[in-house]
């Protein structure tokens, strides 16, 4: 830490006078020790979140296990976990209450799943979304307090809002995501050598002279045009706070690599197969985002809620698929529709396995990280709001068991929200509104 | 342009000065005489709205000339009430867009200073290249930040960009690196991303409100060309002349004749039909194989010039572009028209007997509204009702039964047979007779917008009805939307909230009215319209805006970011 302006030792002083002190950035490098795989303090690097979504949920008779607990049995819409089948909870049968609100098609399930509330039309985010919240409590010190990509190649395929009018627009090209990320801006923590470019010290100076500019603007508007230049002017700290971070030496972090560079991006498509490889491509450079401490919050969606996935030679997509396939009735189920599930479980096994690749400390980044992931609708084609499977992965530093099956007794889905939030010491008595509102956490996968 | 070259987008070129547009400005005139006298409606507050990719590229085309390039686009606003420009006013920001639009500043200012671009960008040359030039870099700042800014810069706020420069260069040993650093910073400033309107006392109209004269010039130029208000328009909003009625009506006739009106209603239109689509666009390649990414940029490309030319170039009848069978043809677009291939684009008519009978038989909206393996009756319908009718179709009940549409593949042949269950039962018919008569009548034309006589070997029925219109094919559809007082009067609403700032309420029900029953009397020419509109007195009125005594946020201490320890640090660490 020999160019941080501040020791561990000053700041921990400060917080525990319990009084706000005013500090000048940056602060992250003075908590991480020489090696980079833990905190200066001996303790393990920071448990870190994520979100993961798929479209229109799952045929349950051929997706719900009928073991509860370990050792849960895979059938077959869900067979393509096995290889994380003891890295992920899947906790099922929990209920989306909409309360007195209509029943908005593919919205209102996952809405509520990420604010905890009930929306009350197709434009209404009734909160931030829980990314968000645990955003603001873990991540204001990386390069990127949350990073949100998207495999569907759409910028409007998001699940991370601030508010209604203020959605975390996603990455949706792999080359702008890698250039954004590792390109000639990335603060390598295991460069041999660290040079502070004297032009980023100019940027930084004259940062000052936009804020200020800003400021100016805010006292000529009205309330709500104040609160967005408000963001504008937060977005300008944080920019500054970038600033600055490349002028400081990082520290090295064992695990961290640069990955390979990404030249071209995958041709445009909503083929299944062209999702799954922009889905690899995405997940690859968050997990290494994480890895590299460049973001503590990262959102991933493999598809819209109404997802147009396409299956080639099947003339509809999927979301359509559910709602006009007819049930094979010797099966039981939509064959196409739970084509498309499968596809989406495999892009799921993907994504948590890619976790335990990146070894950090004694295991895997996969036990510093909570993940979330959730869909807005049980059975899709009758748009039902109750049965609702999530899963989470990761074991959160330690916190959470990993490897089981919960029935959650048709009891509110905002428990494993309400279950993250408190993994990340978000203090908050209780999480949603009305039925959602819960202080009950799923107890089952806490240790 | 800001260097010695002079502008790029000049306004009055030599061969623009022909007589299609004296013509235009004879109409114009003639037109203005015979106006009504326009309902007073309330006005609203003045607009904070975020600027577009496509007005930041534009002006920075107009700033720095075409070769300073980038190929970014910012986070989209999102769709309200028709339009993603009802978006800008209430779009917030995430710190990960401030970022975006950093990138893209330091993209745009690097080739402005580079070695290629600096001899006829900066209008000045220092006295040396490694050090600061406050003369220099005054000169520089001054006309950039005026363009930029859509306001003359006040001299101590062309003083502190000048500092910040000398200090820049000094501590580079650059003069262009320290100009291309702090005009950096300008490109990101509030002032250039946000455009920012401001209301004034009206002293023709005591105790109402007017937008200022600068907001006044901006909220012109950006409806009109989609950019920032150029050098002239800047001086006729400083001289005063702009808040004349003789001096508004002079500029208003001069931007509506100067090329740069293309822009406009190209970005007009790319809104109001959704052709944002077109940017996740994408089809079944095992089921459409010709349809590829270059088909995607070209059906956009193909409706957007037959706007213009029909619009802008030609002068006529705006109900005709859902009848005209003129339009332009590209290499990749022939082989779905079946047509023979020509190099670029080329103009071309459709026979009279043709089924190619206005935009609604364009690749662009057949294809944007069907499914990426087929054609669909009910997104069509929808779209037509929406976009072209400003309606609202409602989105189908939760718990409708589908077992009603089950089996739709093997023993229905055409979309006609599969879809007839929308209309018989109950809890489908109200909405799908709404959207499915109208669709159907598309269905001589695949989800790719390849026209079709057969669907599995039957006759494709292209009956259906418009609100009991009743017609037997597309080119009777046509007619119908052609007809339909619905069409002229949902375009004037859009156009008015597009260039006002925000949709249309109810309370402006009489003043929609005033411009449909005006559109009628002109001809329902677009040019005529777009001087009505921003020539009442609606478009420049508004209310006082609320004032906000709350405190501003902190300002940084030593140029360091001033944190909060409690908010700032992560309680993982702090627990540690």
């Amino acid at each position: 830490m020999k160019n941080s302006k501040l020791s561990r030792r000053r700041v921990l002083r400060g917080m525990l006078n319990g009084t706000a002190v005013t500090v000048a950035l940056p602060f992250l490098n003075c908590f991480l020790n020489e090696s980079g795989e833990a905190l200066a303090s001996g303790a393990k690097m920071p448990v870190r979140f994520g979100t993961w979504a798929w479209g229109l949920g799952m045929n349950t008779s051929i997706f719900t296990p009928q073991k509860l607990g370990a050792g849960f049995d895979l059938k077959e819409e869900i067979a393509s976990l096995e290889p994380v089948r003891n890295h992920i909870n899947l906790i099922t049968n929990t209920t989306y209450f909409r309360d007195s609100f209509q029943n908005l098609c593919h919205y209102t399930g996952w809405v509520i799943a990420r604010t905890g509330a009930a929306p009350k039309d197709t434009k209404d985010i009734p909160g931030e979304t829980i990314d968000v919240t645990i955003a603001n409590q873990i991540g204001s010190s990386t390069r990127f307090k949350s990073l949100t990509a998207t495999a569907t190649g759409d910028v409007r395929s998001t699940y991370s809002y601030e508010n209604s009018n203020t959605p975390n627009s996603p990455e949706w090209s792999p080359l702008q995501f890698y250039t954004r990320l590792f390109g000639p801006e990335f603060p390598d923590p295991n460069a041999a050598e660290f040079k502070p470019d004297p032009h980023v010290m100019v940027r930084k100076s004259v940062l000052s002279g936009v804020m200020d500019q800003t400021r100016g603007l805010m006292r000529t508007v009205g309330t709500d045009d104040r609160q967005r230049l408000d963001q504008y002017f937060t977005g300008l700290r944080h920019l500054e706070q970038q600033f600055q971070q490349r002028l400081e030496k990082p520290e090295p972090i064992a695990a961290c690599r640069r990955p390979p560079a990404i030249t071209a991006d995958p041709a445009m498509g909503l083929e299944a197969e062209s999702v799954a490889l922009r889905h690899r491509m995405m997940t690859d450079l968050l997990v290494m985002a994480l890895a590299c401490d460049q973001t503590r919050v990262i959102n991933m969606a493999y598809s819209n809620a109404s997802s147009t996935t396409i299956k080639p030679g099947y003339e509809k997509p999927h979301h359509t698929t559910t709602h006009e396939e007819p049930v094979d009735a010797k099966l039981g189920y939509q064959p196409n529709a739970s084509w498309f599930t499968r596809r989406a479980m495999e892009s799921w096994a993907y994504f948590v396995e890619a976790f335990t690749k990146v070894k950090e400390g004694d295991g895997t980044l996969l036990d510093n990280v909570f993940i979330y992931a959730t869909t807005d609708h049980a059975y899709a084609r009758m748009h039902s709001l109750d049965n609702v499977p999530l899963f989470t992965a990761g074991r959160a530093g330690g916190r959470v068991k990993t490897g089981l099956h919960i029935d959650a007794n048709a009891t509110a889905a905002t428990r494993v929200g309400y279950t993250a939030l408190r993994i990340f010491g978000v203090d908050k008595p209780s999480w949603g509104v009305n039925s959602n509102n819960t202080s009950k956490e799923v107890a089952e996968i806490l240790v | 342009m800001i260097g010695t070259a002079g502008p790029v987008h000049k306004r009055w070129p030599a061969k623009v000065l022909c007589s299609g547009v004296a013509a235009l400005l004879t109409i114009l005139a003639v037109a203005g005489c015979s106006r009504s006298k326009e309902p007073e409606v309330p006005a609203t507050p003045p607009h904070l709205r975020l600027i577009t990719t496509q007005q930041y590229l534009n002006t920075l085309a107009y700033v720095f000339g075409p070769s300073v390039t980038l190929d970014m686009k910012f986070a989209p606003l999102q769709r309200s009430s028709g339009l993603l420009a009802n978006g800008a006013a209430v779009a917030g920001i995430t710190a990960a867009q401030i970022e975006q639009y950093q990138r893209a500043a330091s993209r745009v200012a690097a080739q402005v200073v580079d070695e290629e671009h600096r001899a006829y960008l900066i209008p000045c040359k220092p006295a040396a290249d490694k050090g600061a030039d406050k003369a220099c870099a005054t000169q520089f700042f001054a006309r950039a930040g005026r363009l930029l800014n859509r306001r003359t810069l006040k001299d101590s706020e062309v003083a502190a960009y000048v500092e910040q420069a000398d200090a820049a260069a000094d501590k580079l040993g650059d003069f262009y690196g320290g100009l291309g650093l702090v005009l950096e910073s300008m490109l990101i400033d509030p002032e250039v991303l946000f455009i920012v309107e401001k209301g004034e006392p009206d002293p023709d109209r005591p105790g109402k409100m007017r937008l200022d004269a600068h907001s006044l010039a901006s909220r012109l130029s950006f409806f009109l060309w989609d950019a920032a208000p150029d050098d002239e328009l800047l001086q006729v909003a400083e001289s005063g002349k702009l808040q004349t009625r003789k001096g508004l009506e002079h500029e208003v006739d001069t931007m509506l004749a100067s090329p740069r009106l293309e822009a406009g209603v190209r970005a007009f239109f790319d809104d109001m039909f959704e052709f944002d689509a077109f940017d996740s666009l994408s089809k079944d390649s095992t089921v459409y194989p010709f349809f590829t990414g270059v088909t995607v940029a070209d059906a956009r490309e193909q409706t957007l010039r037959t706007v213009v030319d029909h619009l802008i170039h030609k002068n006529l009848d705006y109900r005709d572009l859902y009848t005209t069978r003129s339009t332009f043809i590209s290499p990749a677009l022939a082989p779905l028209y079946q047509l023979p291939a020509s190099e670029g684009w080329t103009p071309y008519e459709f026979p009279v007997d043709s089924p190619r009978q206005g935009l609604l038989t364009q690749v662009s909206f057949l294809a944007t509204h069907a499914h990426p393996g087929r054609s669909s009756p009910t997104r069509r319908g929808k779209a037509l009702r929406e976009i072209l009718l400003c309606q609202v179709v409602p989105p189908p009940p939760p718990n409708v039964d589908f077992s009603k549409l089950n089996n739709p593949d093997a023993h229905y042949p055409t979309q006609r047979d599969r879809v007839k269950a929308h209309l018989t039962a109950a809890t489908c018919a109200g909405c799908h007779r709404m959207t499915d008569p109208t669709g159907l009548a598309l269905e001589n034309f695949d989800g790719a917008g390849r026209f079709r006589e057969k669907e599995n070997d039957h006759v494709i029925d292209a009956s259906g009805d418009l609100d009991g219109k009743k017609f037997d094919n597309i080119a009777g559809l046509a007619q119908t939307l052609h007809d339909n007082p619905g069409v002229p009067a949902c375009l004037v609403n859009r156009l008015y909230s597009y260039g006002s700032g925000m949709a249309a309420t109810a309370k402006e029900r009489p003043l929609m009215q005033y411009l449909t029953t005006s559109f009628a009397a002109e001809g329902y020419k677009v040019p005529q319209l777009l001087r009505t509109i921003v020539l009442s007195q609606a478009f420049s009125q508004v209310s006082k805006a609320p004032v906000n005594t709350e405190p501003l946020p902190q300002m940084p201490v030593e140029k360091t970011q001033q944190v909060t320890l409690n908010d700032q640090v992560p309680r993982q660490a702090a627990a540690n």
